[in-house]
């Protein structure tokens, strides 16, 4: 895999702030139907949508997958039946086709991360109030 | 623990957290990516970062807005935040039990905890990553004053700094002060003024002066 450009210049400290700045011009900006502000910025309607759009910027701008493999798998989730009309499942989409590339390159398997979901789902119901929801809180794990 | 002091009928609320199921499928999607060394959270964290003003519908704006203008909303704001802020028409999972704490000359409000799921987004946007930090919570219900000082706001010795904790199922805005010099803004630009940081507490509505 290459690593691209932007990401190769960059000193380790840098790293955080320089992928700030990067991620305003993302190509990933151009994808299908992404919903932005009138300024052009992508707007999200929840904390997790902009978690998992700031992931998948960061996987592309290491080369981790192309910007086809991208848009298709974004496509394929975008196109299939069942979608809201209001288009308001446009990010769980977006969850699905990163999944989807996340099997595919074999970085996970599918049951790996519907495992890891459900741990997740338990470690948060069995963090108290006030305590960070870590994994480590999973009961079963 | 968060008092469990009336079933209001809704579902989650046995216990104090809880993931949709795409919350956690991305927090899944995060954990993977981060063991295989392909993300660095933090890295994450700075990218929504520059975001966060993107991030939820921010409604808590209007809300206080709306309060500086309108002492009859004012004063149902203070009696029944959450009927008065349902009255704008912002409802959502994160909102529903909400409480107004208002600054005034002698007190000022900080709310702490984002740690778990009960920051109310929904009205205040996207937390900010500090906010999020453990020692911040530890510290600001120690050292409210100090902790403030560090973020550029430096209140007087003689204001009174009220703590809040938000619980599972109370959560908490801060009306700032209206600034000086807005007399006759509309409730629009009014709302300019309201920053995400004045709502928590850890920052003041911005001046007319600054907001340009």
């Amino acid at each position: 895999m290459s690593k691209r450009e932007t990401v190769s210049q960059l000193s380790e400290g840098e790293k955080g702030r320089e992928s700030a700045s990067a991620f305003s011009r993302s190509p990933l900006f151009a994808s299908q139907e992404l919903p932005k502000s009138a300024e052009g910025d992508p707007v999200f309607a929840e904390p997790w949508q902009a978690t998992v759009f700031a992931m998948t910027v960061r996987l592309y701008e290491q080369g981790v997958f192309s910007w086809s493999e991208w848009a298709a798998a974004l496509s394929a989730e975008l196109f299939k039946p069942g979608r809201r009309a209001d288009a308001s499942d446009y990010y769980d989409c977006w969850v699905a086709a990163l999944s989807r590339l996340v099997t595919e390159l074999s970085i996970a398997s599918a049951r790996e991360l519907d495992a890891l979901t459900r741990s997740w789902q338990r470690a948060a119901e069995a963090t108290s109030h006030g305590k960070p929801i870590v994994i480590e809180n999973d009961p079963l794990r | 623990m968060s008092e469990h002091h009336h079933g209001h009928g809704h579902d989650h609320h046995d216990h104090d957290n809880h993931f949709t199921d795409m919350e956690a499928r991305v927090k899944a999607l995060e954990t993977v990516l981060t063991e295989k060394g392909l993300i660095d959270p933090a890295a994450i964290d700075a990218i929504v970062e520059t975001y966060e003003t993107k991030v939820g519908p921010r409604n808590g704006a209007r809300v206080v807005a709306k309060a500086w203008g309108d002492p009859q909303f004012a004063e149902w704001l203070k009696r029944d935040a959450t009927a008065a802020i349902a009255s704008l028409g912002f409802t959502g999972r994160q909102g529903e039990h909400m409480r107004a704490v208002f600054n005034t000359p002698d007190t000022h409000n900080l709310i702490v905890c984002t740690l778990c799921s009960c920051y109310p987004w929904a009205v205040l946007g996207l937390p900010p990553v500090w906010y999020k930090a453990p020692p911040y919570r530890s510290r600001a219900v120690i050292d409210p004053r100090g902790v403030l000082a560090e973020f550029g706001l430096e209140l007087s010795a003689e204001k009174k700094i009220r703590v809040w904790d938000s619980t599972a199922e109370l959560r908490y805005l801060v009306v700032p002060e209206r600034p000086e010099g807005t007399e006759g803004f509309s409730e629009e630009q009014l709302a300019e003024l309201v920053t995400r940081d004045s709502m928590i507490g850890t920052g003041l509505a911005l001046s007319p002066e600054a907001a340009r």
